[in-house]
């Protein structure tokens, strides 16, 4: 996607990134019964029959899933499609059946891409849907199932619905990987498919990593990173095992198809499995369920509902200030492109929309309304307004609201008029000789120390009201006269 | 036909709804038969009579309040014991779910309970339902009530024993190759494999999902009919649950075959396939006789494809089973044998509490659905499966009913074909393409063979074909030969003794 020289992780080395992202889908019951899907509660207490695997129990596919699954694929310009899920056969105590249901050869999203903020874009290989399993304590053995004294399982967990989103291996570097799973975050809050909160493990990130010499057009040997919790350790195992890897390759050494385990502790990933060790998951059609083949008018209809997306509301924002994608993503990601737009349709600067959004509004616009930001960027723009005073009558629209001229006169940020500023500053230099000619013939550095001490002055003598800007600005007409 | 009218289910429930027998006497009966033959033969793995004398009694107490405990009303019913029964042990046969209490009821449990029927005990079969004569089970072998040195088939054995003992005049089956009419057939009942979905599978242990079916045993074909229509009808519980109500059965049985297409199988009839016994292929010929007399067009037919079925058979069905099986790992329930990590403790528990069939088909399974394996094993049989299906839709274009001869000999002594599973398995060879086709079939006792065993005729029919199904056993039924050994001899009149009102 980027063969930009400056996101080589090792110089003359390219990074070739692919991500598996997991998400939790925030239906009310699990995937295939009506146990409670929900997080934490008493260990094995959100648990019936099907989602302990208890012999005769049987999969009834839970319709909401399947919309919220649509929703994914339809955000990420996937063909939703007729599918079929499988049995992926592997014994593992919290794997209640010793096989988890998942789809495999036919997903129910396949072929969709995803824009980043910086309006690159990232293929989507597929988006299926599959149940999650339950979490093992191991008790004793430093944690690991190998050497635990005994284990506990909680099945709370087993069979909430996933949707598991292959991306392509369009990635180059830890910037990219940490912004396309940001990116994807925001599509899956927006649309309502998953609350995508890492730390409690509803969003979780597998990471494919290989490298090659620049240029190269063959790929590498790739391992695959488990056991990532955060954006931040995402970037750490990146850079990692990119080093890992091209230290391999130079020392003469080859890399070996592996998953890999990331220890944030030690900030370094170890060796799960290799390829020879890798599970035969024996997958095979799932006789218990049925093949999905959600109707057009039901996917037309799910697509009509879906809200404005991240990537929408970016160009949005991006056409109406005349800025770029990529400037326009954070006011989309404090949820302010509205308010942003409107204000910049009602006439305000969209540089200082942006610049206070970006600035001052990072806990929230409050009762700050469209109308009000635009007449208080009027003010400011047109002089009435210091900056300052502009950040100040702000912070008290966002927590009161209001009309910004009537709050400026209430905290007492008269303007003054140009006459009465040019009086003051004339008055000042008068004053103060020898710091003037100091300004007028000093050099750069000389000129700059004593700018601000001519607008110092000028402040404590107008109590704040003056205009920094127009101050520099008299002081400059009165040197070159 | 000469099953007495006094002990079919019909009769019995009637008798209890009207209040002129009561349900509690009607159980008293059949328990007493247990006592007397159960020693011998061991039909059942459980027999919970306290818990049928207070089902007994509540019905009894609704009719006497005026109400109508159902269709089943105080009727003895016997579960194969691979059928959850909440509370109540359900082993499978096998020491691996030795002691487990199922949390909740199987679904066709709970409609014979809403029906008024009264659970007397849970039957034995071949372990996890993998077997063609009960004997591989680990709780002992169930002997045929007419001929206890001879198996009663499987693998639901012991259901087609305890109808055939009198010991319930119902029984619940599951058949994934035939472990419905095949022991239907060697213990001279009525069996039915009802059309894959007519009958909920949510709460039956699975062995193989997409070919297992749940279905009655009975001594008359009326009284499977009547058992099918309270089992039968879809249950949202089961995904696979075909989405209608169940089909009535009861109002066209009288219906007859005057004008049904009816096709003999020639791949499963005729002098061509190895092992069907002369004398079963005898009483087929005089089945085909007795519709064609009664108004039918019978002729003989092919169906090609159905001798793949027993080779793709034991592709689809262990690789299903190498994965339903999976799950008995000692973490959550029954058997566990501890050992340092859980990968010792799984290995040390299924080792322990598999018998060597069931480990045999889940080798089979694991193998068949291999990487690098899957196409030529699963994938291929997968293929057959279409053939079957097509081969049977091409014969439903020409006939109404197909027929064929339900099991190839009829019942072999204990323990002569254990030493070898093929021999075993060849005796599924008829019954398997319907559960491959995911279609009705039944087998209907007709006469008996040379050593005085009974034979059982197979009706086929295409998908929710029961009604057309059952009338031709209806006919075949009148038409059997006298001195039915189930049911014209002394099993059933010493056993219950409730012929006698």
């Amino acid at each position: 996607m980027s063969d930009d020289a400056t996101t080589e992780i090792v110089p003359g080395w390219e990074t070739i990134i692919g991500l598996e992202v997991h998400a939790e889908l925030a239906t009310a019951t699990k995937l295939f019964s009506d146990a409670p899907n929900r997080f934490g509660g008493e260990p094995n207490t959100y648990v019936d029959p099907v989602s302990l695997g208890l012999p005769g129990s049987l999969p009834v596919l839970n319709e909401q899933a399947v919309e919220l699954a649509i929703r994914v694929g339809l955000s990420l310009h996937c063909r939703v499609q007729r599918s079929v899920f499988a049995r992926k056969n592997y014994f593992y105590p919290d794997m209640p059946k010793d096989f988890q249901i998942s789809q495999y050869d036919l997903p129910i999203n396949e072929e969709g891409w995803m824009e980043l903020a910086d309006g690159r874009r990232v293929g989507i290989e597929r988006a299926h849907l599959e149940e999650d399993t339950g979490k093992s304590t191991h008790v004793g053995g430093g944690g690991r199932i190998h050497e635990a004294g005994h284990s506990l399982v909680d099945y709370n967990r087993a069979g909430v619905p996933l949707i598991e989103i292959v991306g392509a291996p369009d990635l180059r570097s830890a910037e990219d990987a940490r912004a396309y799973v940001s990116e994807l975050r925001s599509i899956l809050v927006a649309i309502g498919a998953s609350d995508g909160k890492m730390e409690e493990g509803s969003m979780r990130v597998d990471c494919n990593v290989s490298v090659r010499p620049v240029g190269d057009a063959v790929l590498g040997t790739r391992c695959e990173i488990k056991n990532i919790n955060s954006l931040r350790s995402l970037g750490r195992a990146i850079v990692y095992e990119s080093r890992r890897q091209v230290d391999l390759i130079t020392s003469g050494e080859r890399v070996e198809q592996q998953t890999r385990h990331w220890n944030e502790d030690e900030g370094r990933t170890h060796k799960l499995r290799s390829k020879e060790e890798a599970y035969d998951y024996r997958y095979f059609p799932e006789p218990d369920l049925v093949p999905v083949d959600p109707s057009e008018e039901w996917i037309e209809s799910v697509r009509a509902a879906l809200p404005v997306l991240p990537r929408e509301r970016r160009h949005r924002l991006a056409e109406a200030a005349g800025v770029d994608t990529a400037t326009a993503s954070l006011t989309v990601e404090r949820g302010m492109d509205d308010l942003a737009v409107d204000a910049i349709g009602a006439g305000a600067d969209p540089a200082r929309v942006l610049v206070h959004v970006e600035n001052n509004l990072a806990d929230g616009a409050g009762a700050l309304t469209a109308t009000s930001f635009a007449a208080l960027v009027a003010m400011e723009v047109g002089g009435d307004l210091t900056a300052t005073q502009a950040k100040t009558v702000l912070a008290t629209l966002v927590t009161d609201g209001g009309d910004p001229a009537a709050v400026a006169t209430d905290l007492g940020f008269e303007a003054m008029d140009d006459g009465a500023l040019e009086s003051v500053v004339d008055d000042l230099i008068a004053a103060h000789p020898e710091d003037w000619v100091a300004f007028t013939s000093g050099d750069d550095k000389e000129r700059k120390k004593k700018s601000g001490f001519f607008v110092g002055m000028v402040m404590k003598a107008t109590n704040g009201q003056a205009d920094g800007r127009a101050v520099n600005e008299i002081l400059a007409r009165r040197a070159e006269a | 036909m000469s099953t007495p009218e006094g002990t079919t289910a019909r009769v019995l429930a009637s008798d209890i709804r009207s209040g002129a027998r009561s349900a509690r006497t009607v159980l008293e009966e059949h328990l007493e038969a247990i006592d007397a033959r159960e020693g011998e033969i061991n039909a059942f793995n459980l027999v919970l009579a306290d818990e049928a004398r207070a089902a007994a009694d509540a019905v009894d107490a609704r009719v006497a309040a005026g109400e109508d405990p159902g269709p089943l009303a105080g009727v003895p019913v016997a579960l194969k014991d691979n059928m959850c029964t909440r509370g109540v042990p359900t082993t499978c046969s096998s020491r691996i779910l030795e002691g487990w209490r199922p949390p909740y009821d199987a679904t066709v449990v709970e409609r014979l309970v809403a029906a008024g029927a009264v659970v007397v005990g849970k039957t034995n079969l071949d372990e996890f339902a993998m077997g063609s004569s009960t004997e591989n089970s680990a709780f002992g072998v169930t002997r045929n009530p007419l001929d206890p040195t001879k198996v009663p088939g499987g693998s639901s054995g012991g259901s087609a024993a305890a109808v055939a003992a009198g010991f319930t005049p119902l029984a619940l089956g599951s058949d994934t190759g035939g472990s419905i009419r095949q022991p239907a057939a060697l213990c001279g009942v009525v069996g039915v494999k009802p059309t894959y979905g007519a009958v909920s599978r949510y709460g039956l242990v699975a062995f193989a999902s997409s070919l297992d079916q749940i279905g009655p045993f009975s001594r008359t074909v009326a009284d499977s009919a009547l058992m099918l229509e309270v089992i039968g009808g879809h249950d949202r519980r089961d995904s696979t649950s075909i989405p209608e109500p169940a089909p009535d059965l009861s109002s066209v049985l009288d219906h007859g075959v005057e004008g049904l297409r009816i096709g003999v199988i020639e791949e499963l009839s005729g002098d061509g396939l190895e092992g069907i016994a002369d004398d079963v292929r005898a009483r087929l010929h005089e089945a085909a006789a007795a519709l064609e007399a009664a108004g039918a067009t019978v002729a003989t037919t092919s169906v090609p494809s159905t001798v793949y079925g027993l080779s793709a058979y034991y592709v689809v069905a262990p690789a299903e089973a190498s994965s339903n099986l999976a799950r008995y790992d000692g973490v959550r329930f029954g058997l566990r044998v501890d050992a340092p990590n859980a990968g010792d403790m799984n290995t040390a528990t299924r080792t322990a509490g598999f018998g060597d069939e069931v480990k045999r088909r889940i080798m089979l399974g694991t193998y068949a659905l291999s990487a690098g394996y899957y196409d030529a094993y699963y994938g291929k049989s997968q293929k057959v499966r279409t053939l079957i299906l097509e081969d049977f839709a091409r014969a439903y274009g020409e006939f109404d009913l197909l027929l064929s001869p339900t099991a190839p000999t009829t019942a072999f002594p204990i323990g002569e074909k254990t030493a070898d599973p093929m021999t075993m398995y060849l005796n599924d060879v008829c019954t398997i393409p319907s559960n491959l086709a995911g279609h009705p079939s039944m087998s209907v006792p007709f006469g008996v063979g040379e050593d005085g065993m009974p034979v059982g005729v197979q009706v086929l029919a295409p998908a929710s074909g029961e009604p057309t199904m059952f009338r031709a056993a209806k006919v075949l039924e009148a038409a059997a030969p006298d001195g039915h050994p189930a049911v014209g001899g002394t099993m059933v009149g010493s056993s219950a003794g409730v012929r006698h009102e």
